[in-house]
């Protein structure tokens, strides 16, 4: 049941700037997402394996002229891989390729507006990685360095130069971005289903991308605030965040983490998505409690705007804050929970076969646990006070980021790259990566729940020579997963020149969902005329 | 030749592998897997309720782990080549809701009696004042006279002695009572900084324009060391805290040597930087 794209009508194909710059197809702009986002990520991984290196002895190696460069690469690390590695490549790469052709939309409720989503990406991140030319520190240095948090007041007199307002800019753009493409994933998923297609039919990845947009819709804009109020105090007189003028650097913590924890569960929902198609492709068996899955996003997504001052335990709330606090956090591992439960009750019974999606799904299910338990640890105010900016914190995200987020990018890029391209990947290449970096993520992010509890604070280019043993083995284990990269770069020029032809359908009954009836590639127009559900 | 052989190797032993206490110093050690020794009752119920946590911790994954493995090699293709179809099974569905729940409850109840605990500051017996700037600590020990201060930078490599720790001393330490139940007021004076010794369980942030409390009781004689917690500038890394807790009549005689050295200080730039020049 493909759909032929040559034999057309009226228009064809469009060309040039018309086709990438006046973009209205969600197929390209899905495509111009992902790019920029494989190229981001492996800025954002360059700079990570730079801080590992200095991190790797004791002494100063690399930063040691000033430190003050290597806060900035932590803060430019984590600034990018959030922004612009993790999100685009979920929401603007994976939903706008695959949400249309789940629900069987010819294309988003606008279609316009989904190609400046993209665009303002670019200038974001030509302003961020300008501020890293730019004058920041009274000294003169350049660069951000405040860590993605930016918390000030060292984000407002503590770095006086053009540095931080660029890259408030950055963030504002950024942000406007993801609230036009929340917009539009919400319109396009509550009503251009086709017809039959309740939300209670619709595919698990729609109904994530659905949960992550009002996430998005909601949190962003006190980011845009926060960050609006560092702005003015820096440059218009304001107070908000001084205390000399009757403000409070506590409150920008309040508005920063409103945003930021939801913010986590965006940058992790779309793969929860993308888990439940691949478990049920490859085990050939459907969703186990399709309705639970669904409403268990529904409720980590609630929940998750409840809870935001767990990241705050430090900083002098009231002791009942606190405890509600610890509670509320702990609520969100029960629907968690029921979602680890149920993929692994999806392949209970069902007939697996060991696909690369599927090891990349795997992965992401054991280590995500593993991340999931450290923050039930880091939940309780009581213990987080030994825990709180330590490596231990680093480790914790970083399981669930790094390794949770970022193998179910890899898996749904494995799952659909074929359907993109028209070409498949190399099976064995692929498993060779996904062993590569299984070994080398673990190897760098274990030792740093040691280093935490043993008392090694974060955001330190050099530590007390005790710390030295797990740190070597850290960064061994980044050098391994930087192979790892490299070999995903190959993987994808390879697919692209060499690759396989990839059928309509490589998977085989297991996948189910409409992307999967029509060609590979897809036609630039899929869905022309709405599928009938039964 | 012998006896006095054998009396250095007792000397040597008894100091270094017994410890006395003069030298005990609680500092992270290489390869260390855990928390630092507990030193203040605060940090002995972390480490205990902690203890709890990671059993959970570690049951769970590996329960996880077993049930993966198991599913991988009972369910593959090979083995099992017709998938069932079932998506729902009741039971189960309210059993790992329920459990869960019963879980995250037992967890809870020590997790608020810690946190009540470590909240309240029991009859302190004595208060110190920590301040952070970019980027040292300064401290007041209000008890001791209204201008009873001191700043405490840390000593570069090539100021330390044989023995010290690198990037963890300063040239002045906060010097306090065993035994003694001590308050204390944590701010700053310009950006976010925070106080912390691992080995008491105290973090505390230093907000400017706010002043945190939090308390200590250290139960041995020895020296503690801590680091700057909260990212504040290029040298976050480098403003480390080193407590030392001497006995209670110890403490009294270097209160009198410190109201003399001390009293007399109001943080001024050029006496600091005096002051270093002539510390060894």
């Amino acid at each position: 049941m493909g759909y032929s794209e040559t034999g057309h009508d009226a228009h064809h194909t469009p060309r040039g700037i018309t086709r990438w710059l006046y973009s209205t197809n969600h197929k390209d702009i899905g495509t111009m997402y992902l790019v920029f986002a494989i190229i981001m990520g492996v800025v954002g991984a360059a700079l990570s394996i730079l801080m590992r290196t200095e991190l790797s002895e004791p002494g100063m190696q690399i930063f040691g002229d000033n430190p003050h460069y290597f806060n900035v690469f932590v803060t430019a690390h984590g600034l990018i891989m959030v922004f612009f590695f993790v999100m685009p490549a979920f929401i603007g790469g994976m939903g706008n390729w695959m949400v249309p052709l789940m629900i069987g939309a010819p294309d988003m409720a606008f279609p316009r507006m989904n190609n400046i989503s993209f665009w303002l990406l670019v200038p974001a991140a030509a302003l961020l990685v300008g501020s890293l030319f730019v004058p920041s520190t009274a000294g003169g240095a350049t660069g951000v360095g405040g860590g993605w948090t930016i918390y000030a007041p060292l984000s407002t007199s503590g770095q006086p130069g053009p540095a931080m307002d660029m890259a408030i800019f950055a963030l504002h753009l950024a942000g406007a971005s993801s609230i036009l493409g929340a917009i539009n994933f919400i319109t396009t998923i509550l009503n251009m289903r086709a017809p039959g297609m309740t939300l209670h039919k619709m595919p698990l990845f729609s109904w994530s991308i659905l949960v992550t947009a009002f996430l998005l819709l909601l949190s962003l804009p006190v980011l845009a605030g926060a960050i609006t109020m560092l702005l003015t105090d820096r440059n218009v007189g304001t107070t908000f965040f001084d205390p000399a003028g009757g403000g409070d650097p506590v409150l920008f913590q309040h508005l920063f983490w409103f945003f930021g924890h939801p913010e986590v569960y965006i940058l992790v929902l779309p793969g929860f998505g993308i888990a439940s198609h691949i478990v049920s492709t490859f085990s050939r068996k459907p969703v186990f409690g399709y309705l639970g899955m669904a409403y268990a996003m529904v409720a980590i997504g609630f929940v998750g705007f409840v809870v935001w001052a767990h990241h705050m335990y430090t900083v002098g709330l009231d002791v009942n804050t606190r405890a509600y606090f610890i509670a509320a956090t702990m609520v969100i591992a029960v629907p968690t929970g029921i979602k680890i439960f149920s993929w692994l009750a999806t392949m209970w019974g069902g007939s697996i076969e060991l696909k690369t999606p599927l090891l990349w799904v795997l992965g992401f299910i054991f280590l995500f646990t593993v991340g999931g338990v450290t923050g039930i640890v880091l939940s309780n105010a009581g213990v987080d006070i030994a825990l709180h900016d330590t490596y231990y914190v680093v480790g914790h995200f970083h399981y669930t980021m790094s390794i949770g987020a970022a193998f179910l990018i890899f898996a749904g890029f494995y799952y659909w790259f074929g359907k993109m391209s028209g070409r498949q990947y190399p099976e064995i290449l692929g498993k060779i990566h996904f062993f590569i970096s299984f070994i080398g993520v673990n190897m760098t992010f274990f030792p740093m729940h040691f280093l935490g509890a043993a008392g090694m604070p974060r955001r330190v280019p050099d530590y007390p020579d005790a710390f030295a043993g797990w740190n070597m083995i850290a960064s061994i284990g980044s050098y391994i997963s930087a192979v790892g990269i490299l070999l995903f770069i190959f993987i994808v020029f390879y697919t692209l020149l060499k690759g396989k032809k990839c059928e309509a359908n490589p998977w085989g009954e297991g996948a189910d969902t409409l992307e999967w009836t029509v060609d590979s590639p897809a036609p630039f127009h899929t869905h022309e005329e709405m599928p009938r559900i039964r | 030749m012998l006896k006095k052989r054998l009396a250095a190797l007792a000397a040597f032993f008894t100091t270094t592998v017994l410890g006395s206490s003069i030298a005990m110093a609680q500092a992270p050690e290489e390869w260390q897997m855990g928390f630092q020794d507990a030193h203040s009752p605060t940090m002995e119920k972390i480490v205990s309720f902690n203890d709890v946590l990671l059993w959970l911790c570690i049951v769970f994954s590996v329960f996880i782990m077993g049930l993966m493995a198991y599913i991988l090699f009972r369910f593959s293709r090979k083995r099992n080549p017709v998938p069932q179809k079932f998506s729902h099974n009741s039971l189960i569905e309210v059993l790992w809701t329920v459990i869960p729940v019963i879980v995250l409850v037992i967890i809870a109840i020590p997790s608020f009696r810690l946190l009540y605990y470590m909240d309240r500051t029991t009859e302190a017996e004595m208060t110190i004042k920590a301040i952070g700037h970019q980027w040292y600590w300064s401290y007041e020990y209000p008890e001791l006279g209204e201008d009873f201060t001191f700043d405490a930078f840390m000593l570069a490599e090539d100021e330390l002695e044989e023995g010290q720790l690198r990037m963890l001393e300063t040239d002045e330490s906060v010097v306090v009572p065993v035994d003694t139940n001590i308050r204390l007021l944590v701010t700053a004076d310009d950006v976010l900084h925070a106080w912390t010794i691992p080995s008491f369980g105290i973090k505390i942030d230093a907000v400017p324009g706010r002043i945190n409390e939090g308390w200590f009781r250290v139960d041995a004689e020895g020296i503690y060391y801590g680091q700057c917690s909260e990212l504040c500038g290029r040298e976050h890394a480098f403003m480390p805290i080193r407590v030392k807790a001497v006995s209670k009549e110890a403490y009294a005689e270097w209160v009198v040597y410190a109201k003399e050295e001390f009293a007399s200080n109001d943080s001024d730039e050029d006496l600091s930087v005096a002051r270093l020049a002539s510390a060894d």
